[in-house]
């Protein structure tokens, strides 16, 4: 685990280096991931020029809720969004490469061409975040102070999970990685809009079958002291802890088996 | 002629070899329209006739976004990536010195890919969106081929955006960033992520004239029968005067290029 992590870091450190050997170019991305992830939260700031209201939320709210799902997405990307770029590298044959090298193909996939300019997303979902905090009128109780950064922690793990769910997918269908940001992206935007406003059998579909409600929508409920559309439990709000490490697991299980199911493309 | 008729045809056939590319793209395309709808019904609600469209108008409209997202290459892509490529490595030089115009190579390479999108990934979005939700179809046969000539020029005026942006490289060595803010300004001003008809004040009335509008909103409206008549072809015309200007640019920027700037050698 250690030595993992260490390989993680030099990795890391190395295309943190030849990013900044282009630091204008940096610069240039990183601000566009910023105004370009932002142009999601125009779209809903404009939704609420024409009503005050959008599935009961206020534009507040809807903020709070846009911007747990935008770190928690923007962290999961940062840290092993590249791991989506597998299905190439299986096409091309260079995870031949990774594998003969002394350190996991995990670690080498996840820190692969690592993105600095990522961190575009996670300010600019960040500075909402704040926003949203100081404009609204939340009953801070200590469960719903410590519940914030249990959402965003939770929420990275469970998009991170996702995110390799997608990879382990591509060993089964190395030309098929769009289908892997229906779950990441899709999620992302799925968890941008306050429950309330989607038909019941897909909120069921997102708490029970790929956990995406525990990145927010479940800890935003008690937060926001609303009710649950579907009248889950109370516990369900405090469950994203457990969500995360079910979804880990099974995303730990799956790229396992695609790593074992690997066939070389031999050339 | 018969050159670029080739051209396109086997562009046609290259993209339709990637069978679970097309499927995966519909698959997400979908997912991400039944997302949408449920954000658009919501909004609806609460305004219903915002921006001259009811409920079925609206959620029309986003199936339609996501069905002609990737023939339009609203967020950049297709030819793009590789004329940019080529034009990074000088590879360029040898486009050049072919016996064919290099904006029509391009162009009718990129009319191939649009015509496989359309067709592969493009109908399918929609006929699930129209199993799920209450959509507008149009009515009458001329309503489809006027829909299908706003969508071929809205192609077109989306080659001359992305044309002019690849030719950036020339300058730039690297268009990366250029072709991200493209591709958010695709996004935004075409009316993927609402209908411009929604934006507020100036922001609408101004987004409204800009070129963007003819790749996405324009085929849309069409679709949903918005234009009649002489109010059609003023709509199809500026759809036209925008596709001529880009691509009129597009060479003017081509030829100085090629006259000034000197091609990557190695």
């Amino acid at each position: 685990m250690v030595d993992a992590l260490r390989a993680y870091g030099w990795i890391i450190t190395m295309w943190v280096r030849s990013t900044m050997a282009y630091r204008a170019s940096f610069l240039m991305l990183t601000f566009g991931q910023f105004f370009g992830t932002g142009l999601d939260f125009v779209t809903i700031f404009i939704m609420f020029v024409h009503t005050d209201e959008l599935g009961g939320f206020t534009l507040p709210e809807v903020g709070f809720i846009y911007a747990t799902s935008g770190v928690a997405i923007g962290m999961a990307d940062l840290l092993l969004g590249s791991i989506e770029r597998i299905g190439q590298r299986i096409r091309d044959g260079s995870v031949d490469v990774m594998l003969v090298r002394p350190v996991s193909a995990f670690v080498q996939a996840a820190a692969d061409r690592f993105a600095l300019r990522r961190l575009g997303r996670i300010l600019q979902s960040t500075a909402v975040l704040v926003w949203s905090l100081t404009v609204l009128d939340i009953h801070w109780t200590w469960d719903r102070v410590l519940l914030v950064p249990i959402m965003l922690i939770c929420g990275t793990v469970i998009f991170c999970s996702v995110f390799v769910l997608g990879a382990a997918f591509q060993f089964a269908a190395s030309d098929a990685a769009q289908v892997a940001n229906a779950f990441t992206y899709g999620g992302n935007f799925l968890t941008q809009y306050p429950p309330t406003i989607f038909a019941k059998d897909l909120i069921k579909a997102a708490t029970f079958a790929i956990p995406l409600a525990f990145v927010n929508w479940m800890p935003a409920l008690h937060i926001l002291d609303r009710a649950d559309p579907l009248g889950l439990p109370k516990a369900f709000q405090f469950a994203s802890p457990i969500a995360a490490a079910a979804i880990t697991l099974v995303a730990g299980l799956a790229w396992r088996a695609g790593i074992r199911s690997y066939r070389s493309t031999g050339s | 002629m018969m050159v670029y008729a080739a051209i396109a045809s086997r562009t046609f056939r290259r993209y339709a070899t990637y069978r679970a590319a097309t499927a995966a793209g519909v698959f997400t395309n979908s997912v991400f329209g039944f997302i949408m709808a449920f954000t658009y019904i919501a909004l609806w609600h609460a305004r219903p006739q915002l921006g001259g469209y009811d409920v079925a108008d609206a959620v029309t409209y986003v199936w339609l976004g996501q069905s002609l997202l990737a023939p339009a290459a609203l967020f950049g892509g297709g030819f793009q990536d590789e004329f940019s490529e080529r034009i990074r490595s000088g590879d360029v030089a040898i486009d050049l010195y072919r016996p064919v115009d290099l904006q029509s190579w391009w162009l009718a390479s990129d009319l191939g890919r649009a015509a496989f999108q359309f067709l592969g990934r493009g109908i399918l979005p929609t006929f699930f969106g129209a199993l799920a939700f209450d959509l507008t179809l149009p009515p009458r046969p001329g309503t489809w081929l006027a829909f299908l000539c706003a969508v071929f020029l809205g192609v077109v005026v989306s080659f001359g955006i992305r044309y002019l942006v690849c030719l950036t490289a020339f300058w730039l060595m690297d268009s990366t960033g250029v072709q991200q803010v493209a591709g958010f300004c695709g996004m935004f001003f075409s009316g993927m992520v609402l209908p411009l008809t929604v934006f507020p004040g100036w922001l609408g009335d101004v987004s409204l004239l800009l070129p963007w509008a003819a790749c996405l909103q324009v085929p849309v409206d069409v679709f949903l029968g918005k234009h009649e008549g002489v109010q059609l072809l003023q709509t199809l015309g500026f759809q036209a005067i925008w596709a001529v200007v880009l691509l009129l640019a597009g060479r003017a920027l081509s030829s100085l290029a090629t006259r000034k700037v000197v091609v990557q050698g190695g």
